[in-house]
């Protein structure tokens, strides 16, 4: 053991140098070339800077489409889920007051027609995205609230669907926060 | 086929693609044969050996390499202690985030060093930058003990009569540079071109769409992420870890990280192929390792796409599946599969809230840690491989009638005992510990109060789940658990250590003694440990010891939680 610990406490030293170092300094290099050059990129509308462009954010008015339930009300510097079994009382209550306060607001809407992802909370909090089920059941509530005919509503979030990568892999879905911005956009 | 389920295929083929040639490199690695890296890495590992003071060449026996890596842990404790506890006021904390308390910090730098990642404070208010960066180096050279004493296991195997068996900073150093390193920087680069942040700077703030201010954390997240997939870390940057948007922006970067997950665990077994010559045995222990997950995998992706019966009660439709917890960018197919590459191999990320799977869901993550040795962490998880082995061996020597041997040496009464007692540590620190606080617990409700997050059974797995992800080093965690107290912080501490050290220097000494044994060249009346029967008998074991250590706890949560709910 003794022998072992001179050794070793200079290698530690050489570690720290080589992987917390220039390791991180490679990267940090590398990703100046990245778009947003690291620091985040942002999404902007009007000139003015709304959001981050991965981040989802809050969406309650009648007139936009909202976004998932948040365990943490979307708060990006204290991110986090519901941490809720499948079978906890209080969490199925939660979801049928929120299915209920869903039907409430969006009265031409079926029960049945309501996806899961619309009433449950995501993994960070902080979910971009809605499934496409999720966007269409919201498109007349959306349009009364604008006073806009229900087909352009309905053509915009179709034109705002993210395909599976390459077609192939993955979910279907559509982005919050750039079919808001477009949404506004919308005469 | 549904385009949920194809995605799961291509993250599974690939890493298996990708894996083989890896294995032939790491193999190279280990052996110290040519490969078409040494050009850019022999300049830097001399610069280690020479500024660590260094004599690479200097053989070890066993001892001298548990001796070593013992060590050199230690100091690795001491100095995250100091560092955790006194990065408030240390340099790069543009956001002001605290110093730890002295049990948090025990927990978090046992937790780190012994590969585990098990995280009882949560990235964006626990840590300062250069808190973020410490943990990131234990995340590089953690992984590198845990490879370089598979190395140690593997050499030990191969030779037929010594007790050299390489030197242990060589196979430490070699790890961290060779393997790892590039492989990060790999998947570093790509997430940073994804949008995952890689910066010095604090808080970032924007006004949304609805007038609410936001804060958004960042920092030096890219670099962190790639080695704690790739070393079966998974501590994440932020505290909901690749469910984060930052930290997992889109299905492409879940795919690399991903497949970092599985892909060391799985190409060191192709490299034990290449070290010891016999690929036969190689394919035998990746074919029982597959199997054990293919089938936790089935189970986890059915539950979690088939959705939560107690909200198809409420009359709603569930196209894509289960969501609590869940990222509709990757879907419950794709959460279930992660759910499980992460707990087969120790790693411990998470894409998707555990905590909120369906039961048997659940499950199949409790199982995948419980058995441990489904490709495993790196390293590691062919250690706990290796014991299966050991007791296969011995079992099917007696029923067979001949004297149990392995590679050529006999299997005597030494070696089993400490086969055994390793085998049965695991289950040990697991139901003694979920004992211990059910009992807690159950004898003072109210002044455990902030312990569980969800009442029942399910509570119970919370406790279950906390204590078996700590003895596999996994790290991930039902997160409902209230666990930043002195209780969960030490009792988990001790597990962590127990877990990781005892399980190296039981199959290390084995190796060790093994090693030094006499050679016995294969005769008609040797046990042939390359065969698919010998396959379906580790199979065997290892389904026999899990079942009988853990059906009783599996039954009173996940088990009883999926009946309830029928």
């Amino acid at each position: 053991m003794k022998q072992n610990i001179l050794p070793a406490i200079r290698l530690t030293l050489v570690c720290m140098v080589f992987f917390m170092g220039i390791y991180s300094l490679l990267i940090l290099a590398g990703a100046q070339l990245a778009p947003g050059k690291g620091k985040g990129e942002t999404a902007t509308a009007n000139n003015r800077v709304v959001g981050w462009k991965l981040l989802g954010q809050e969406f309650t008015d009648d007139k936009y489409f909202w976004s998932r339930p948040s365990a943490v009300d979307y708060n990006a510097a204290g991110s986090g889920g519901s941490n809720k079994g499948p079978s906890n009382p209080d969490y199925l209550k939660q979801v049928q007051d929120r299915i209920d306060s869903f039907l409430v607001h969006n009265p031409a809407v079926k029960k049945g027609e309501v996806p899961s992802d619309l009433v449950t909370a995501s993994g960070a909090g902080l979910d971009p995205h809605i499934s496409v089920q999720g966007a269409y059941v919201q498109v007349k509530r959306v349009a009364a609230a604008r006073n806009i005919p229900v087909e352009k509503v309905n053509a915009l979030v179709e034109n705002n669907i993210e395909q599976p990568l390459v077609g192939l892999f993955g979910t279907k879905r559509v982005n919050v926060l750039q079919l808001n911005i477009a949404l506004d956009k919308l005469k | 086929m549904n385009t949920e389920i194809l995605g799961v295929l291509l993250m599974y083929l690939l890493t298996v693609a990708l894996a083989i040639p890896l294995g032939r490199y790491i193999g190279k690695v280990f052996e110290s044969d040519r490969t078409w890296l040494d050009r850019l890495f022999n300049p830097v590992d001399k610069t280690f050996f020479k500024l660590g003071g260094i004599d690479p060449k200097k053989e070890m026996n066993w001892k001298q390499h548990l001796s070593a890596l013992l060590t050199i842990n230690l100091v690795w404790f001491l100095l995250s202690m100091f560092v955790l506890m006194n990065m408030g006021w240390l340099p790069l904390n543009p956001d002001g985030n605290p110093s730890m308390t002295a049990d948090l910090a025990f927990n978090t730098s046992v937790s780190f060093v012994t590969n585990t990642n098990l995280q009882h404070y949560s990235g964006e208010t626990g840590l300062s930058y250069l808190g973020q960066l410490i943990l990131m180096l234990w995340q590089f050279i953690s992984a590198a003990t845990g490879i370089a004493i598979c190395a140690v296991v593997f050499r030990a195997m191969k030779e037929k009569t010594t007790d050299k068996l390489g030197n242990f900073y060589s196979y430490l150093v070699r790890s961290a540079t060779r393997i790892l390193f590039p492989l990060a920087v790999v998947v570093a680069l790509i997430l940073a071109f994804n949008g995952t942040p890689m910066n010095f700077e604090g808080k970032a703030q924007y006004v949304s769409m609805q007038g609410d201010t936001v804060n958004v954390s960042r920092g030096p997240a890219a670099a962190m992420i790639a080695i704690k997939q790739l070393g079966t870390n998974g501590g994440g940057y932020y505290g909901p870890n690749s469910a984060h948007p930052l930290e997992n922006p889109n299905y492409f970067t879940n795919i690399v990280e991903n497949l970092s997950i599985l892909l060391i665990p799985i190409a060191l077994v192709f490299a034990l192929g290449y070290v010891i010559k016999r690929k036969k045995i190689a394919w035998m222990v990746f074919a029982v390792m597959t199997l054990g997950f293919l089938l936790l995998l089935f189970n986890a992706v059915y539950f979690e796409m088939k959705g939560n019966p107690a909200i198809a009660k409420m009359g709603i439709a569930q196209p894509l599946g289960s969501m609590e917890g869940k990222e509709v960018r990757f879907g419950p197919a794709a959460s279930a599969y992660w759910g499980v590459t992460t707990t087969v191999t120790s790693n411990g990320s998470v894409n998707s809230m555990h905590d909120s799977f369906t039961p048997l869901a659940g499950m199949s993550a409790l199982l995948g840690m419980m058995i441990n040795s489904f490709y495993g962490g790196v390293g590691v998880g062919f250690l706990n491989f290796y014991i299966f082995i050991i007791i296969a061996v011995f079992i099917s020597g007696l029923m067979v009638g001949r004297t149990p041997e392995f590679l050529g040496k006999k299997i005597e009464a030494k070696e089993m005992k400490i086969a055994a007692i390793i085998a049965l540590l695991h289950p040990l620190l697991i139901l003694a510990g979920t004992a211990l606080s059910s009992y807690l617990y159950a004898h003072n409700p109210a002044a455990y109060a902030g312990w569980l997050n969800n009442p029942g059974n399910h509570g119970f797995s919370e406790m279950l789940y906390e204590f078996t992800s700590s003895s596999a080093n996994n790290g991930s965690g039902f997160e409902g658990l209230g666990d930043n107290t002195p209780f969960w912080n030490i009792a988990c501490g001790i597990v962590m250590l127990l877990a990781r050290f005892l399980p190296i220097i039981g199959p290390v000494a084995i190796a060790g003694i093994l090693a030094k044994k006499k050679y016995i060249p294969e005769s008609a009346g040797t046990l042939k440990t390359d065969t698919g029967t010998f396959g379906i008998m580790v199979f065997v074991v290892i389904f026999i010891v899990a079942a009988l250590s853990f059906f009783p706890a599996l039954a009173l949560g996940p088990i009883a939680e999926y009946f309830g709910m029928k």
